[in-house]
């Protein structure tokens, strides 16, 4: 027997919520990527587990999808922080004002 | 029922397997033993990912969290996904986070007790204890399944010639190029603007060899001659592009 989707789904909730969590405490713009990562993986944990509970192949092409968004969001973003470095020694979060022009 | 299975696998955990009704549970013991290797992976890296100081300690407990991942993708017979997931999270968007952070440098370590809005860390917490809760408490009063057909066609084909999961890989790529096809060419178009933006934003403004700055111009125009040490400060502020100034280029613009 397999393991329930219960137990996927609440380890997907708490991973959320961890990331979602490190996303509010930490300043640091890279940590900030990472705990979107986290959730991201969270919410691909989610579609996978109710691809094989619902026996439905959208879930894991979902996942495909979400692969290929966080690479290309991860390349803008990191990009974004690299030209914020350029002008700021200390990049935190509270210093994305400077991007207004 | 989240809660009757938790009941029931402490249940299992607590009694020796032998004599309680739930013993088929410890039958399949891999199963449940690659989740609980999974899920430990996963809540270790995440905590490592909020808690530690040094970004690049952050980068590697990201990358523990994200194997964790692909053992409980294995385990739920995503073995395509858990593959693509190695590769492309740790082979390339964690190496992508180790650059950047190794480009800016690795000792800026965040203060983490410093705090810009007051409460803004309680309200944190609170936060994520009432989004579990709620959750929780949805996922025990809820059906998942609405009864909707698929749109993109079974996980696990019935019995046939290809019963079982050793289609997955096939099957997901047809899927992905017939019923997905829009939003995959969409996804081509997305990294070709990825990339663009990447290289837009991480480019400077360099001069092109044999192009004068903005000093020099008016210096050429007023018809002074070009000092040494506007060279030296065009050189110093924008760049080695600066250096390619060469006075023989202004004098014969003059």
């Amino acid at each position: 027997m397999k393991v329930p989707a219960d137990w996927y789904l609440i380890l997907a909730l708490i991973l959320f919520i961890l990331g979602g969590v490190g996303l509010l405490i930490r300043r640091n713009v890279l940590v900030m990527f990472m705990c979107v990562e986290l959730m991201l993986n969270a919410v691909d944990l989610t579609f996978v587990t109710f691809a094989r509970t619902l026996n439905d192949l959208g879930g894991q092409a979902a996942v495909f999808f979400v692969l290929v968004v966080a690479a290309a969001e991860v390349v803008v973003g990191l990009g974004i922080i690299v030209a914020i470095f350029r002008r700021r020694a200390e990049a935190t979060a509270d210093d994305v004002h400077i991007l207004k022009g | 029922m989240a809660f009757a299975h938790l009941l029931a696998a402490v249940r299992v955990l607590a009694y020796d397997g032998a004599h309680n009704p739930h013993a088929e549970h410890l039958s399949v013991g891999a199963d449940w033993a690659v989740f609980l290797v999974g899920a430990g992976m996963i809540l270790a890296g995440a905590f490592g990912v909020i808690l530690l100081r040094n970004p690049v300690h952050c980068a590697l407990f990201l990358v523990i969290t994200l194997f964790g991942i692909a053992l409980e993708f294995i385990n739920e017979t995503a073995d395509f996904l858990a593959a693509v997931q190695i590769i492309v999270y740790a082979g390339a968007i964690v190496i992508l986070f180790l650059f950047v952070i190794m480009f800016l440098g690795v000792d800026r370590k965040e203060r983490i007790a410093a705090e810009p809005f007051k409460g803004q860390r309680p309200l944190a917490f609170a936060l994520g204890l009432a989004v579990l809760i709620l959750m929780l408490v949805l996922t025990g009063v809820t059906t998942w399944t609405t009864g909707a057909h698929s749109l993109s066609g079974a996980l696990i084909q019935g019995p046939g010639p290809n019963s079982g999961h050793e289609g997955d890989v096939a099957r997901l790529g047809q899927t992905i190029y017939t019923r997905f096809l829009l939003p995959f060419e969409m996804t081509a178009a997305l990294l070709v603007i990825a990339i663009v933006a990447a290289v837009v934003l991480a480019r400077t403004r360099h001069r092109v060899a044999g192009e004068l700055s903005e000093d020099e111009q008016a210096a050429v125009a007023q018809g002074r001659p070009l000092t040494g040490g506007s060279q030296a400060a065009a050189a110093g502020g924008n760049g080695p592009a600066a250096g390619t100034a060469r006075p023989a280029d202004a004098e014969v613009r003059r």
